[in-house]
């Protein structure tokens, strides 16, 4: 059973080396996450936010502007997930606390 | 739970360097606007001085700074703050959590969204806090030790 | 050959060996704490490569300066990936936290954490 561990960590190592010659390279400007507009033609959203960000919010960061503004919606459920880790771990442990004090 | 005795140098320098995390907090959440920073990190940063208190002081110190009763509904008030602001925008005919709809005169609609993003990360900051507190409360409180 | 595959590529393969230590953490170890301090260090390895693939040469900042026009994108860096890992890393810490609630209940009831043991003594 140990033996078969080590064979998935080397597998999942050489799955990820593998998958790693694939991608793109870091940094030059013709990657196709920097470009302007994706393979099918349309506006790609990050070309959007650093050309928009500034002028629709008149806040230089554009990282707030993203997480605030253009996907507030995310940002919401996320703060939701915090607030449910929250009360999940207060429910889970609250009876204990009771009990013990 | 056994009595902890802290150092004083501990106790003095903690009580000393509280007051100017909570600072360095409250400049990263209201800087987030134009350098690195926002809600999220200042929030994790005025938790940080929560919890120094925490851990150097006893129960009843650290019940006077912030109550652990406090965590959960400090993080739902947080909630609400980011869902009501939302919701101000759909009442008074934007779409939900679009800004520039805000009751407030006398701005740009740039300037609108701003104040909105400003609010936005007050609250996100109070339910990191809040909910970060409330999550050393409950695994490492004084009964559970 | 070799400088095209080492500066163009090279924190890949730190990423990769966090992914592997994490993954070796999370399947070798016995104890469930550490098991979860695996599950940690890989997704760091995760979130690090999302803001690595938000670079790009003689970019800045993504914080608008006049100075900087902002009309060519490859002035400033993607900010999606930062704004996206800027939540996963909160919501990771939260869901460290129930993880950590669900192994002081585990504790409570079979006091142990190691996991052959525990695996005995839930039978």
């Amino acid at each position: 059973m140990k033996y078969f561990n080590y064979l998935i960590i080397i597998a999942f190592g050489a799955m990820l080396i593998y998958a790693s010659l694939g991608l793109p390279q870091r940094g030059p400007a013709s990657e196709v996450a920097s470009q302007e507009t994706s393979i099918a033609g349309t506006v790609l959203p990050s070309a959007y936010y650093i050309k928009n960000a500034y002028r629709d919010a008149n806040t230089p960061n554009m990282v707030t502007v993203v997480l605030a503004d253009y996907r507030s919606i995310d940002t919401l459920g996320e703060e939701v997930v915090i607030f449910t880790a929250g009360l999940i771990c207060y429910m889970l442990l609250w009876r204990k606390r009771k009990n013990a004090a | 739970m056994q009595h902890r005795i802290a150092s004083p140098i501990i106790l003095l320098v903690s009580r000393f360097i509280t007051p100017y995390i909570m600072l360095y907090g409250f400049y990263v959440i209201f800087h987030g606007h134009y350098g690195p920073g926002g809600g999220f990190q200042g929030g994790a940063i005025l938790a940080a001085a929560v919890l120094l208190i925490r851990i150097v002081n006893d129960p009843e110190v650290y019940e006077i700074h912030f109550k652990s009763s406090f965590g959960i509904p400090f993080g739902a008030a947080g909630v609400l703050i980011f869902f009501g602001i939302g919701f101000i925008a759909m009442v008074l005919g934007g779409n939900f959590l679009d800004y520039s709809y805000l009751p407030l005169v006398g701005l740009t609609q740039a300037d609108v969204r701003s104040t909105g993003i400003l609010l936005i990360e007050i609250g996100v900051a109070f339910a990191v806090m809040a909910i970060l507190v409330s999550l050393y409360d409950n695994l490492l409180g004084e009964e559970n030790v | 050959m070799f400088s095209e595959l080492f500066l163009e590529y090279y924190d890949y393969w730190f990423i990769i060996i966090l992914m592997i230590v994490g993954m070796y953490g999370m399947i070798m170890k016995k104890n469930l704490v550490k098991k979860i301090i695996g599950l940690t260090i890989f997704q760091m390895g995760i979130i690090l490569f999302y803001v690595a693939s938000a670079v790009k040469w003689k970019a800045t900042v993504p914080i608008y300066t006049p100075s900087v026009p902002n009309t060519e994108i490859a002035n400033y860096i993607n900010p999606l990936p930062h704004t996206l890992m800027l939540t996963a890393i909160v919501v990771g810490v939260a869901t460290l936290g129930v993880a950590f609630a669900l192994l002081i209940m585990i504790y409570n009831r079979y006091k142990t954490l190691h996991e052959p043991e525990l695996l005995e003594r839930m039978k």
